[in-house]
């Protein structure tokens, strides 16, 4: 995993669990409200999900190894799995966060959850429009929290169990080769 | 003791201080994070006394920047919702109201009567985490870990 330089502001939350931290979800949380920050750090936490947690958006895009103009291809190593990010911001809003994102080779396909305390519809198709995941509105819930973890965990799951079926398919087929006996016309299924 | 703490968290409710969001911050204490709301609590009106500062100079200015004003009401009442203040959320939602309709005076009363309820809250609030904190991390901590 690539090593960031990280500026003064960003807190980064210790993970407490006793599971390795590759078995569980990192979210990046983005939100200039010190209080909101501390609530969904600890919604999420609470959810067993690592956490890493930034005050703008312009931190995030830092974090992601975004911020070079010349060069948004991002930090390739670094894993998150979720970012969940304010829509009003100072600065660059949570909107823009997501269209940067959407932009990047490296985290396109990472899930953008849009939080805000507004229930404006037009804002909320646009950010759909762009690809957002989802719209939570402020306070966000438990509830919401877990019901995001839940459907990423059974998408990690999904994607996990292709690459074991693959994997094991391969080694059978080398076994196969190896084995000069075996008839040639063994015909192998595509996965 | 412990039943007193109770009684005056249940005040703190009924008076309408306090909403359910408040009881969702609780449900996210544990033993290893008994004080989690406390620590939210405190957070709040570290920032909250800023924000007042700020629209307080604002206001002294004389110039009324609706905008800038509804800005800082804007943060002010997110705060406020994510740890349950109720009542001054709600006179967050009047005073954004006075902004769009450039009305003044309306936003001095209003935030007079916000100061009001900020500086109540704050009290009953140090009073009840006190209290609590005497009584002992039974009636604080509620999540089963």
């Amino acid at each position: 995993m690539a090593e960031v330089l990280l500026p003064r502001k960003m807190e980064i939350a210790k993970d407490p669990s006793k599971f390795g931290s590759s078995d569980l979800l990192h979210v990046l949380a983005v939100d200039d409200s010190h209080v909101d920050r501390k609530f969904i750090e600890r919604l999420l936490r609470v959810s067993s999900c690592k956490v890493t947690v930034v005050d703008s958006a312009t931190r995030a895009l830092q974090y992601l190894g975004l911020d070079v103009e010349d060069k948004s291809i991002g930090f390739e190593d670094l894993k998150v799995n979720l970012i969940m990010t304010d829509y009003s911001m100072p600065g660059m809003t949570g909107y823009e966060l997501l269209k940067k994102i959407k932009e990047s080779s490296a985290f396109r396909q990472v899930p953008v959850v849009i939080m805000s305390s507004e229930n404006i519809l037009p804002r909320i198709d646009r950010c759909l429009e762009e690809g957002a995941e989802d719209f939570l509105l402020k306070p966000v819930k438990l509830s919401d929290v877990t019901r995001i973890r839940d459907s990423l965990m059974k998408v990690e799951d999904l994607s996990c169990t292709k690459s074991i079926k693959k994997r094991k398919l391969e080694v059978t087929e080398n076994v196969y080769s190896l084995d000069s006996s075996a008839p040639s016309q063994l015909k192998r299924a595509k996965i | 003791m412990q039943r007193q703490v109770a009684l005056i968290k249940q005040s703190l409710f009924d008076q309408g201080y306090l909403d359910e969001q408040f009881m969702e911050l609780e449900e996210l204490q544990d033993d290893v994070n008994p004080n989690f709301v406390e620590e939210v609590s405190a957070l709040y009106f570290k920032d909250s006394a800023r924000l007042i500062n700020n629209i307080d100079q604002a206001l002294e200015r004389g110039s009324f920047d609706f905008n800038r004003l509804d800005s800082y009401m804007h943060q002010f009442k997110g705060s406020s919702t994510s740890i349950g203040a109720s009542k001054v959320k709600t006179e967050c939602t009047m005073f954004r109201e006075y902004c769009r309709a450039g009305n003044a005076e309306g936003c001095l009363r209003t935030f007079q009567q916000l100061k009001k309820e900020h500086a109540t809250l704050r009290k009953k609030l140090e009073h009840y985490f006190q209290l609590a904190r005497q009584a002992g991390p039974k009636e604080t901590a509620r999540r089963p870990k």
